[in-house]
């Protein structure tokens, strides 16, 4: 029981922290955020560094399948680092989701034909899920409103309770409509499937249950990330700040705000760490800790975020303030991949049982 | 980063569960799931002599002094095998978690021998002098006033919430030894017995109606003067230090605590349907998080060993943990409803859950409010201007 970043860990995370800070500025993230169509919200320059120059696009996937190797407390490093700057990637949706989906639960010809081109950003594959999805034999009908870049992806991996497949995005009867999307970085797409053809993964079971406890990690990591950047800013901005001839910092009731942040905030990264490190064990305790850290460190983040916002004053109201990113951020975080009440409810299923 | 345990580990686990469980089906089966504070004091002080005899009373104290020096992780095992088997928590806690820690790392070699074979074999008991009626949140302002006459020193003053005092052998006190002297200056650190005419002891009683805490009045009382902990004038920086204690390895054997007590609410949901109620279930599920997170954030904080940087996760735990539990007091009654607020019998005393409720609206004031708790995180964790002090 050592329950500390190693010093490999610690370096990725410093090595992850340095290439964000300095190449997912917000400049390029609000050029990301005004792009249309394919590039809407992806800083695609950004993508090819991260996934090329920084090598730590396969983390958490096996070397044998042609990943980093590493492990989930390693990718969550990477998200967190990611999440601070609010960087406009696909990394959730392409990487976390359907590489992930795809190495743990694909064929050797699938794994050979996707995860090179995922792995090194050349392809962006987007995840729907549709638990009502409906497949007559291979032909799949149903839809998602709810999909993460799924305006540039060339490749969709779907999934309902029980299948799992790749779908070309080009093939006939996928219907993509991009929307207008409230964080931008972010932006979902509508994808409706009409008889759509689809090659099954082999494993459904293994592909949606890795996917989703990647899933749930990342955005847990990306919320710790970008909830202690609204702390350090925060802080940042109220030591310069100055009312009634003080540091608006010294005052209790702003002093107490902050501290109530950094309480939460430090409940978050254990949360993260726990949950990244028993599923990288395999732990009993698993599938509660992803579920209880997704839950815990998505409502860390939207309490940070609207923090910074009211700590701001009225220039954390504008457009030109990078607040309006992470509070937007946050609130997507919370809806992705299941809400707080849902995920309470798995966690409230492994101690109390089903709800009849 | 690594969350098992070794097969070594896994071994030790099970002796530590085989004697614990062996004892409370045994010789102290009398004692097993006690969790008010205040019972059955004298049984449970032969208990922690039991456990002194075996060594099991220190166990991460160095050998020298009665304890097994024991890993960090055999520390977490022990703690959470302890408090699973149903054992009651230490009526000596200050003793083993405040004042022997507090004498190893400040004590003369003399003082060490004198009082940690003591303390670890639960032959003396001891309770904490800080608070007084005018020095609460602002410690400093302590007025109990001492000084050397004879080659003795005499103590005269008043202090307040001396914990379990009504069974304890010896006081540490937060005494003034330099006359006119303001604010954490010129204050010194003493060890005092209690039994003696010049300590008189009155109980305070609570809100759940037990009387744990007292008032504390030293008229002319007496200690030698080599009972003096560090140098004088020294006492603030041994009382910073001892708080620094309080969130060591038995923050985790009070967790478990705190299991046991979820444990019980989950099965009253269960016995009476609020299990069933959506909203109980999220409140439940909360708990649950809350709980486990805090088990992490010590362990993150017990494997820290970069001192160099403000350990955010020990800055924080104090908050944490007393918000935490004095709402799992309120779930406690939310899912008991009216019943929890009736008992049978005739006397003001409760059982577990409301005694929850009502004891833990003490968690966030103790050992420093989280009005003090949120200065403190803001100051030292975050850099901000400091409140003014004394």
């Amino acid at each position: 029981m050592d329950f500390a970043l190693s010093d490999e860990q610690q370096m990725i995370a410093d090595t992850a922290r340095a290439f964000f800070s300095e190449n997912a500025t917000c400049e390029r993230t609000r050029q990301a955020m005004a792009a249309g169509g394919a590039d809407a919200g992806i800083d695609r320059e950004l993508w090819r560094a991260f996934c090329t120059d920084l090598g730590l696009s396969g983390v958490g996937i096996a070397e044998a399948a042609g990943g980093a190797g590493l492990g989930l407390v390693e990718l969550a490093l990477v998200a967190e680092a990611a999440g601070a700057q609010v960087a406009a990637l696909p990394m959730l949706g392409s990487l976390a989701l359907c590489a992930q989906a795809v190495a743990a639960g694909g064929t050797a010809a699938q794994r050979d034909a996707i995860l090179p081109a995922l792995l090194s950003g050349e392809a962006i594959a987007a995840y729907v899920h549709d638990p009502a999805l409906r497949a007559e034999g291979d032909l799949l009908t149903g839809e998602s409103r709810f999909v993460l870049h799924g305006g540039a992806a060339q490749w969709f991996v779907v999934t309902s309770n029980s299948g799992a497949w790749i779908v070309p995005a080009d093939a006939p009867g996928v219907t993509v409509r991009i929307q207008t999307t409230m964080d931008q970085t972010r932006p979902l797409a509508c994808v409706t499937l009409t008889g759509a053809q689809g090659q099954p993964l082999t494993d459904p079971p293994a592909a949606i249950a890795r996917a989703h406890t990647c899933g749930f990690i990342t955005l847990a990591a990306e919320a710790l990330g970008g909830a202690q950047a609204t702390l350090d800013r925060t802080v940042a901005y109220a030591m310069e700040r100055v009312q009634f001839g003080r540091p608006i910092a010294s005052f209790q009731a702003y002093k107490h705000r902050l501290a109530d942040m950094m309480i939460e905030i430090e409940q978050a990264r254990s949360a993260v760490w726990w949950a990244a490190c028993a599923a990288d064990e395999a732990s009993d305790e698993a599938d509660l800790a992803v579920h209880a850290a997704k839950a815990f460190c998505a409502d860390t983040y939207f309490m940070c975020a609207g923090n910074m916002i009211q700590l701001h004053g009225g220039i954390g109201f504008t457009w030109e303030h990078d607040a309006h990113l992470y509070f937007k951020r946050s609130r997507a975080i919370m809806s992705s991949l299941g809400d707080g009440a849902w995920h309470r409810e798995q966690v409230a299923t492994h101690i109390l049982g089903a709800l009849a | 980063m690594k969350l098992g345990f070794s097969p070594d580990e896994e071994l030790f686990r099970a002796e530590c569960a085989d004697w614990l469980n062996g004892q409370m089906s045994g010789e102290f089966r009398d004692i097993k799931g006690v969790t008010q504070l205040t019972a059955m004091p004298e049984r449970r002080k032969e208990w922690e002599q039991q456990l002194g005899a075996h060594g099991w009373s220190c166990i991460g104290w160095p050998e020298q002094w009665g304890g097994r020096d024991a890993t960090l992780a055999q520390q977490v095992i022990f703690a959470e095998e302890y408090a699973g088997a149903g054992v009651p928590g230490r009526v000596n806690h200050i003793g083993i978690e405040l004042a022997g820690p507090t004498i190893l790392a400040f004590g003369a070699e003399e003082q060490k021998q004198r009082f940690l074979p003591d303390i670890a074999a639960g032959r003396t008991i001891f309770c904490q002098g800080f608070s007084e009626p005018n020095a609460g949140s602002d410690l400093a302002s302590v007025r109990t006033k001492g000084r050397l006459e004879g080659g003795e020193w005499v103590v005269n003053g008043q202090k307040i919430w001396t914990s379990l005092a009504h069974i304890s052998d010896w006081i540490f006190v937060v005494t003034r030894t330099e006359e006119g002297s303001q604010g954490p200056k010129g204050l010194s650190f003493l060890m005092m017995p209690i039994d003696q005419p010049g300590i008189e002891i009155r109980p305070i009683r609570q809100i759940n109606g037990d009387a744990e805490f007292n008032e504390t009045f030293f008229t002319d009382a007496r200690c030698a003067a080599d009972s003096l902990i560090g140098a004088v004038g020294d006492g603030w920086r041994i009382a910073m230090g001892l708080l620094a204690f309080e969130r060591g390895v038995s923050t985790l054997g009070q967790q478990m605590g705190f299991r046991n007590e979820l444990d019980a609410i989950i099965a009253a949901a269960k016995a009476n349907g609020a299990a069933r109620d959506p909203l109980i279930r999220q409140r439940i599920a909360k708990a649950e998080t809350g709980l486990r997170l805090m088990r992490y954030g010590a362990l993150r904080m017990l494997s820290n060993t970069n001192h160099s940087r403000i350990d955010g996760a020990a800055l924080t735990y104090k908050i944490q943990w007393a918000t935490w539990r004095r709402g799992l007091g309120e779930l406690a009654m939310d899912v008991l409803g009216q019943a929890g607020e009736v008992t049978d019998g005739e006397a003001y005393e409760w059982g577990t859950l409301p005694n929850l409720f009502l004891y833990s609206r003490a968690d966030t004031i103790y050992g420093g409010t989280n009005q003090i708790q949120r200065n403190l995180i803001a100051e030292r964790g975050l850099g901000l201007p400091r409140e003014p002090r004394g």
